[in-house]
C-alpha cells in the first residue's frame, strides 16, 4: 500500500486550490485523484466568461481559470492520477482506487480532503410525468455534449430551472443556433445569479417564467413537446393555466446535489439542508482529518469562492499532518444556529482555538428578501447587523467574524446568524 | 420456411424461445422493437411471486407456482439476479383480517409451500418501517425479487446461442394461412413459418385477431412506479403487498435485487398500447397508498418514475393454447400478472406443446448454462486487478454512480444479441440506472457505441431505438 500525507479526492477547483494551498503551507507528500481525463472538473465545459473577478481579478473563461491553477500544480509537481476513480474510503483513512494501469489499489493517507463536486438533479428526482423520450437531459449533460464534443442536442428547447447552468446553456444553445422558446422556474424566484439572468436570458429575449413547472411530456421516441403550468404557493399546478410547447428537447437545471456517496459510506456526518458533511472552522468534518470543501461541501454559485474555500482546507489538512496544529486544550466549541431567513451555515461549528484572525461563515437564504439587515450574534452580543439592499436563495452570502470579538465575548457556546429588518 | 415463429421478445417469448431450442426445429422470434425486455417486461415489479393470489385451478395459479420453484435454480443455471426475500401481505384492519386466513388456504389449494400468519409483533421485528395500523400478515418465504431484465435478457441469450434467430426492429402487419403454413408479413418482408407463437404482450389480441375469427381483446392495464436510491433500499426486508383488490395487488413497497427501493404499481385500464406515461395523479397515488403498509418512505430519495402496460385479458387468466379456428397458431397472451415469474413454466409448457404437435427431437448439443456479464464487484482485489490486467477496460469506471466498468459496456455490446442503444446497455449494465440516472455517463456511453458498433456514430446511437437520437446536428450547423 503507498502511503501519502494528503489525498485529495477530485481534480476540480476545489481539490486544485487545495492542493496548491496544502504545498505552500508545507506538504510535500500529496495525491489528487482525478475520474476525468484532465485536470479542472466542471471547469473544462464552462467555456463561457466571468470566472476570476475575485482570485485574479480579470475575466476568465472556466478553462482559463482551472489552467492557472493546473500550472500552480505543476510548478510545484504535486502528483495526481486521472482517469481514477475512487471506489471506497475508510474511516481510518484508506483510499481504494481504480483505473486502467495500476487497477484497484489502496493508498494509506494521513489527511483526506473530499473535493468530489456535485451532480445535477435528474428528471426522475423531480416527479415530472409524462413519456421517458430522448431529448431530456441536464444542463451539464447538455453542455459537454455542446462545449467539448461540438454536438447539438436539440433545436427547439425549453427550459425548466433558473439555475445558473440552466441560464447559462439558455444562452449557448442561442449562440448555437436553437431556439430556446422559454425558461421555466418552479418558484417566484430564480434560482441562478441576477447577472446571468440579465446577460443570459434578457439580452436574447427568452422569457422565464416564474412559479411555473412542466406538467407533461410528449413523444414516445424522442420530446416532441411539453406543457407548462403556473403553480400555486406549494407548487402545485393550477389547473387551466397549461401552456404547450412544440419542442424536441427539454433541458432540466433543477439544483445540484453534493456527491457524498462515498463519505457518507466512510461514516462522515452529512447536514440534510446543504446536502454536504458539517464542518468546523477549519473545514474538517466529524472524522478528525477528513477535510471538505468546493462543491461537496456545499453548492457555491462563484468559482472564486470554492477556490478561497478550498486553499483553507488545503491548508488546515497540511496544519493537520505536519502536526503544527494545536491541541484543542479546552474542548470548546461553539455552535452557530441559524434563524429568520438564514437556511444553513458553513461552518456550523467554530473551536476557537483552532481560529484563524477570522473565519468567514457562508450561507444562504430560504427566499427573496429585500431592505434587510444581515446580523451575527456572539452570544447575545450583536456583532454584525449588514444592510443588504435584496437577498435571494441563488446568491451565496457570507460575514466574517473576527476571533478578537469571539474572545472577548468570553464563554459563549452559540453564535446565530440571522436576518433582521 | 421456418419450423416455428414467435412474435414478441419479452419475457414469455423470450423464454419459449429458450425452451423451445432443446429441440431439433428452425425457430425464429420476431421483435418490433430494437431488444428484447422492451415491451410489459421491463416495466414491472420485478417480483417472484409465491402463488398464493390467483383462484386455484386456473392456468395462472398452476405456472405461478411452478414458475416460482424454478427460479433458484433457473436463476443460477442462466445467471441472473433472484433472491428468495420472502413477502408479507399487510392486513392493517382488524375486520379484514379474514381474507389473509382466505389467501392462506388458497395458497395451500395453489401448492405454495412454507405460507403463515405473523402477527403484528413478529411482523414488527420482520420489518421495523411496517404501518402503525398492520394488524397481521401472510409470510410467503419463498417470494422473491429478479432482474427483470436480466432474466428475459438471459432466456433470449442462451436461445440464441442453441440457434434461434431473433429479428428486431420487425413489426407484423399482418398473416395469413398459405396450405400447410403461415406467411407472416412483417415492416421487413415476409416470412413463411409452419408454426406461430403469439407472445406479443399487449398486442397479443392484434396477432390473434389477423388469424382468428373469434376475436380477443387485451386491455392494457398502466402501473405507474416510483424507485427510489440504495440510501433508501433497506426501508423494508421483504416485499410488502396491501391485501389484494379487484384490480390487482395494490400497491406493493419493495427492495430490489440491486439494493433500490420500488414502490407501485397503479391499476388503470387505458386505450393506448403504447401509454406509458406516468401521471402526477398516479404518482400522487402511489405515495398515498404506500403509507397504508409501510411508513416513512423517504420519497426525497427518488430517482426515477416509469410505467409500465399489464397485457390483461377478459378472463382473469392466461389464454395458452391451439387457437380453435387456426391450427399450428398458439396463443400466449393475457400475461399480466404474474406473468413474469411463470414465465419460466410457460416456456415449459408452450415447448411441450410444440414438441407434440411437431413431434420434436431433443438436440444433442444444446448448451443450457448462460454467463452473464462478469460482476467485477463481486471479485476480490486480486481476482479484480487481474481482470484489469487482461483486459483495462475494466479498470475504467464509465458510470459512477453504479461504478459500471467500460468492460462490461463492451461485454454488454458483444455478447449474443448485444445491446445498440444506451436502454440496451442500462438495461444489461445497469449503467445509467444509478442515482444521476445517466447524466455523467450518457455522453461518453454513447461515445462507446458509437465507437464499437460499425453502423452507429454519435448521430445515430439512440437511446431505444427508432427516432430516439440524441443528437440533432454539429454545433453552429443552423445558422
Amino acid at each position: 500500500m503507498k502511503n501519502y500525507d494528503i489525498v485529495i479526492i477530485g481534480g476540480g477547483p476545489a481539490g486544485l486550490a487545495a492542493a496548491v494551498a496544502a504545498r505552500d503551507a508545507g506538504t510535500e507528500s500529496i495525491l489528487v485523484l482525478e475520474r476525468d481525463k484532465m485536470l479542472g472538473g466542471i471547469l473544462n465545459q464552462c467555456i463561457h466568461n466571468g470566472f476570476g473577478l475575485h482570485t485574479f481579478k480579470e475575466e476568465l473563461t472556466g478553462p482559463e481559470y482551472a489552467g492557472r491553477f493546473i500550472e500552480q500544480l505543476e510548478e510545484r509537481n504535486i502528483t495526481y492520477k486521472l482517469n481514477t476513480m475512487v471506489m471506497d474510503i475508510f474511516p481510518e483513512k484508506v483510499v481504494t482506487a481504480m483505473n486502467r494501469e495500476d487497477g484497484l489499489f489502496e493508498i494509506q493517507a494521513k489527511a483526506v480532503i473530499l473535493a468530489m463536486g456535485c451532480r445535477e438533479r435528474p428528471r426522475g428526482a423531480l416527479n415530472i410525468p409524462g413519456y421517458r423520450p430522448a431529448g431530456i437531459y441536464t444542463a451539464g449533460t447538455a453542455q459537454r455534449l455542446v462545449n467539448m464534443e461540438g454536438f447539438m442536442p436539440g433545436k427547439k428547447v425549453v427550459i425548466l430551472g433558473s439555475g445558473d447552468i440552466g441560464l447559462i446553456m439558455a444562452r449557448r444553445m442561442t449562440l448555437e443556433g436553437a431556439e430556446v422558446q422559454a425558461v421555466a422556474e418552479l418558484m417566484p424566484y430564480s434560482g441562478g445569479l441576477k447577472r446571468n439572468i440579465v446577460q443570459c436570458l434578457d439580452d436574447f429575449n427568452i422569457p422565464l417564467k416564474l412559479s411555473t413547472t412542466v406538467v407533461d411530456i410528449e413523444g414516445k421516441e424522442r420530446v416532441e413537446g411539453i406543457t407548462l403550468a403556473k403553480v400555486d404557493e406549494k407548487s402545485r399546478p393550477i389547473p387551466g393555466t397549461e401552456e404547450h410547447y412544440e419542442c424536441d428537447t427539454l433541458l432540466l437545471s433543477c439544483g445540484l446535489l453534493p456527491e457524498n456517496e462515498i463519505s457518507s459510506q466512510m461514516g462522515v456526518e452529512i447536514n440534510g439542508i446543504t446536502r454536504g458533511p458539517f464542518v468546523n472552522e477549519s473545514l474538517e468534518t466529524n472524522i478528525e482529518g477528513v477535510f471538505a470543501c468546493g462543491n461537496v461541501l456545499h453548492v457555491h454559485d462563484l468559482v472564486d469562492f470554492v477556490s478561497e474555500e478550498a486553499a483553507l482546507a488545503g491548508k488546515n489538512a497540511a496544519a493537520y499532518v505536519n502536526g503544527s496544529r494545536e491541541e484543542n486544550v479546552s474542548g470548546r466549541e461553539i455552535k452557530i444556529v441559524t434563524k429568520d431567513g438564514v437556511r444553513y451555515t458553513v461552518p456550523t461549528v467554530i473551536r476557537p482555538e483552532f481560529m484563524n484572525d477570522t473565519v468567514v461563515i457562508r450561507f444562504r437564504v430560504g427566499g427573496v428578501y429585500r431592505d434587510c439587515y444581515v446580523s451575527a450574534y456572539i452570544g447575545e452580543e450583536r456583532k454584525i447587523h449588514r444592510k443588504a439592499r435584496i437577498l435571494a436563495p441563488g446568491e451565496m452570502e457570507q460575514v466574517v467574524l473576527k476571533k478578537s470579538d469571539i474572545e472577548a465575548a468570553g464563554d459563549v457556546c452559540e453564535i446565530t446568524i440571522c436576518l433582521e429588518s | 420456411m421456418i419450423d416455428v415463429t414467435i412474435i414478441g421478445a419479452g419475457v414469455s417469448g423470450s423464454a419459449i424461445a429458450r425452451e423451445l431450442s432443446r429441440y431439433q426445429a428452425s425457430v425464429c422470434v420476431v421483435e418490433k422493437d430494437e431488444d428484447v425486455c422492451s415491451g410489459t417486461s421491463k416495466a414491472n415489479s420485478a417480483i417472484a411471486h409465491a402463488g398464493f393470489d390467483a383462484m386455484p385451478g386456473t392456468l395462472m395459479a398452476k405456472l405461478n407456482v411452478e414458475g416460482s420453484k424454478m427460479m433458484p435454480s433457473l436463476s443460477k443455471e442462466l445467471d441472473f439476479p433472484f433472491d428468495m426475500i420472502g413477502s408479507l401481505v399487510v392486513c392493517t384492519d382488524p375486520e379484514t383480517k379474514d381474507a389473509l386466513n382466505d389467501l392462506l388456504e388458497r395458497g395451500k389449494k395453489n401448492g405454495v409451500e412454507g405460507l403463515r400468519i405473523v402477527e403484528r409483533e413478529e411482523l414488527l421485528q420482520m420489518e421495523p418501517n411496517i404501518s402503525d395500523q398492520a394488524v397481521a400478515a401472510l409470510y410467503a418465504p419463498t417470494a422473491g425479487i429478479v432482474c427483470p431484465f436480466n432474466m428475459n435478457i438471459a432466456f433470449a441469450e442462451n436461445a440464441a446461442v442453441n440457434g434461434v434467430e431473433f429479428k428486431m426492429n420487425t413489426e407484423v402487419q399482418d398473416i395469413r394461412r398459405e396450405g400447410d403454413h403461415y406467411v407472416i408479413s412483417t415492416n421487413q418482408g415476409e416470412i413463411e413459418s409452419r408454426y406461430v407463437v403469439n407472445a406479443a404482450g399487449v398486442y397479443a389480441d392484434a396477432i390473434h385477431n389477423m388469424v382468428s375469427e373469434n376475436k380477443i381483446k387485451i386491455t392494457p392495464r398502466k402501473g405507474e412506479y416510483l424507485l427510489l436510491d440504495k440510501s433508501a433500499g433497506k426501508h423494508v426486508n421483504s416485499t410488502i403487498f396491501m391485501l389484494p383488490g379487484k384490480m390487482g395487488k395494490g400497491v406493493l413497497v419493495t427492495p430490489t435485487v440491486h439494493g433500490n427501493l420500488l414502490v407501485g404499481p397503479t391499476a388503470k385500464n387505458i386505450e393506448n398500447k403504447e401509454g406509458v406515461n406516468t401521471t402526477r395523479s398516479g404518482l400522487n397515488e402511489i405515495m398515498e397508498k404506500s403509507a397504508q403498509t409501510v411508513k416513512n418512505v423517504p420519497y426525497r430519495e427518488v430517482i426515477t418514475s416509469f410505467a409500465g402496460l399489464r397485457a390483461s385479458g377478459e378472463n382473469e387468466d392466461f389464454i395458452i393454447e391451439e387457437v380453435k379456428d387456426a391450427p399450428q397458431f398458439i396463443d400466449c397472451a393475457g400475461i399480466e400478472s404474474p406473468g413474469l415469474t411463470s414465465s419460466p413454466a410457460i416456456g415449459v409448457m408452450v415447448a411441450n406443446m410444440l414438441k407434440e404437435m411437431m413431434n420434436l427431437q431433443e438436440k444433442d448439443d444444446f448448451i443450457s448454462e448462460r454467463k452473464g456479464l462478469v460482476n467485477p464487484k463481486a471479485l476480490t482485489l486480486e481476482e479484480r486487478n487481474e481482470l484489469i490486467r487482461q483486459n483495462p477496460a475494466y479498470g475504467n469506471i464509465i458510470c459512477r454512480c453504479e461504478m459500471i466498468t467500460e468492460g462490461e459496456i463492451l461485454d454488454a455490446i458483444h455478447r449474443p444479441l448485444g445491446a445498440r442503444s444506451l436502454d440496451g446497455i442500462k438495461r444489461r449494465t445497469r449503467a445509467g440506472m444509478g442515482r444521476c440516472q445517466a447524466g455523467f455517463c450518457s455522453p461518453r456511453t454513447m461515445e462507446i457505441l458509437a465507437r464499437e458498433v460499425p453502423e452507429l456514430d454519435m448521430n445515430t446511437v439512440t437511446k431505444s431505438g427508432g427516432k430516439s437520437t440524441f443528437i440533432t446536428g454539429a454545433d453552429k450547423e443552423d445558422l
